[in-house]
């Protein structure tokens, strides 16, 4: 699909295909302990996972693979003493050059069916276990990319651009107000892309998190980017924000609604696009019904003091 | 930090008339309550000047009290530090010394001398701000004017800081 008609298509489908991605309430995110650091002594720890709850890391962790660091210069730097867990991964950064740093964990995950001597092959799992296991060239070959991203930022001393610089591919956030600039009760304005164009009509969710022991959460903020892929929001009140924006077009390979086949007695409740997909539920490998495209992106900012 | 508190000073603000416009100083005065807890230290202070009329200008940092060597708890004088101590750099001569014992604080900035030397006369806002290792954070702002002398005027803190006095003698 070519870049125009996919994102017609993601305007067409716009919310109601936007939906069912947040409705599966896991959240990605890397948290930093600081975003703002002075001296020159300055390391900063992060957590990652994927959680029901934001920040209270329940369901697994993002892989320890999937994190880059982008060093203010723009420099490509390396985590340390990093530690993959049940839950979350847990790593150091030394923010060994002043400036504004970016820290990401970027995944592609791939569903993909072919034919091989007239059987239907299915195949789940990363971008790269893709590219190995996947013969190129494969006949019938369809396949469903969901690429996510979850960045954050730290600044030590004077806030640079550098390391915010997108990349151009697939979902992306252009701090248009520096993430160090972000200050409650003001409004700040960011960019989504996708592919390095603007992201229009996609659909923004801004949470505070740590809900866990409040009687009453604090709410999520929606709104959506304008025909530029810029959205602007005020946020309430000072701390951690998890953004978040994602986006599909194509097949999702999740089966498709309406009554399905009750499971075997004992059996897992349906998780929908999990290994093998259609063919996981009994019976021979079933090609995918076309190619899929999803993108996720979510960034924890500190909204500072006013 | 080198502070300036001059008998000359005092001597020129008691004239009163008699010393130009230009020549007026800001003198400060703030009391660092003594806390009993557990484990105290003085508070990293910064003093600064905001001008409410132009956001786009940029904050002048007059004195920053922090522990040498100890740069990296700057940034929790958080409004201070992103509205002008991330641009500067420590130890900042004539600005930046060590912290001081609680009690009664008296400072004077001398008209003559950057940043007070090129403020254009009108509207300001004193800032002070205290951050505690291990303790709390607090903010006193105080409106004034700059380009004569004036009556002076108080805000009190609550916790952090007392109150916080502002004159242009």
């Amino acid at each position: 699909m070519g870049l125009k008609t996919r994102l017609l298509a993601v305007v067409a489908l716009g919310a109601a295909a936007i939906a069912p991605v947040t409705a599966q309430a896991a959240r990605n995110w890397v948290m930093p302990s600081t975003t703002t650091l002075s001296g020159s002594n300055a390391w900063v720890t992060f957590d990652a996972a994927s959680s029901d709850e934001l920040y209270f890391p329940d369901l697994r962790p993002l892989a320890l693979t999937s994190i880059q660091v982008i060093a203010s210069d723009g420099a490509a730097d390396q985590v340390q003493n990093g530690s993959q867990g049940k839950f979350r991964s847990t790593f150091d950064v030394q923010v060994n050059k002043p400036g504004t740093w970016k820290v990401a964990s970027v995944s592609t995950m791939v569903m993909a069916s072919w034919t091989e001597n007239g059987e239907v092959k299915r195949f789940r799992g990363t971008g790269e276990d893709f590219a190995k296991q996947v013969p190129a060239g494969a006949a019938d070959l369809k396949t469903i990319r969901n690429v996510s991203r979850n960045e954050t930022f730290v600044t030590r001393d004077k806030p640079t651009r550098e390391a915010l610089k997108p990349t151009g591919k697939d979902l992306e956030m252009v701090p248009v107000t520096h993430p160090s600039d972000v200050v409650a009760t003001e409004p700040a304005t960011f960019q989504l892309l996708l592919n390095g164009k603007p992201a229009a009509g996609v659909e923004v969710t801004v949470m505070r998190g740590y809900d866990h022991w409040a009687t009453k959460p604090v709410g999520e903020i929606t709104t959506k980017t304008g025909p530029d892929g810029a959205f602007k929001v005020t946020l309430p009140q000072a701390g951690l924000w998890w953004i978040s924006a994602s986006l599909r077009t194509g097949e999702t390979g999740r089966p498709p609604e309406g009554p399905r086949p009750a499971p075997a007695p004992g059996a897992m409740p349906g998780m929908p696009g999990m290994a093998g997909g259609e063919g996981g539920r009994g019976g021979p490998p079933q090609a995918l019904a076309g190619d899929g495209y999803g993108a996720s992106y979510t960034a924890v900012i500190e909204a500072q003091q006013p | 930090m080198k502070r300036s508190i001059s008998l000359l000073t005092f001597a020129g603000a008691a004239v009163g008339a008699a010393a130009p416009a230009s020549a007026a100083d800001l003198s400060v005065n703030f009391d660092i309550p003594r806390l009993t807890v557990a484990e105290y230290h003085a508070p990293f202070v910064s003093i600064w000047i905001e001008n409410p009329t132009d956001a786009a200008a940029p904050s002048q940092t007059l004195a920053v009290w922090y522990k040498p060597n100890h740069e990296k708890w700057l940034k929790d004088m958080r409004q201070w530090w992103r509205k002008a101590g991330r641009e500067m750099t420590f130890p900042a001569d004539g600005i930046s010394g060590a912290t001081h014992a609680p009690g009664p604080q008296k400072v004077t900035f001398s008209a003559a001398k950057a940043p007070l030397k090129d403020l254009k006369p009108g509207q300001y806002v004193l800032v002070v701000e205290a951050a505690r290792e291990a303790g709390g954070h607090e903010t006193v702002r105080v409106p004034f004017t700059w380009g004569k002398p004036g009556k002076p005027a108080t805000a009190k803190g609550a916790s952090e800081l007392g109150a916080v006095t502002v004159a242009v003698k």
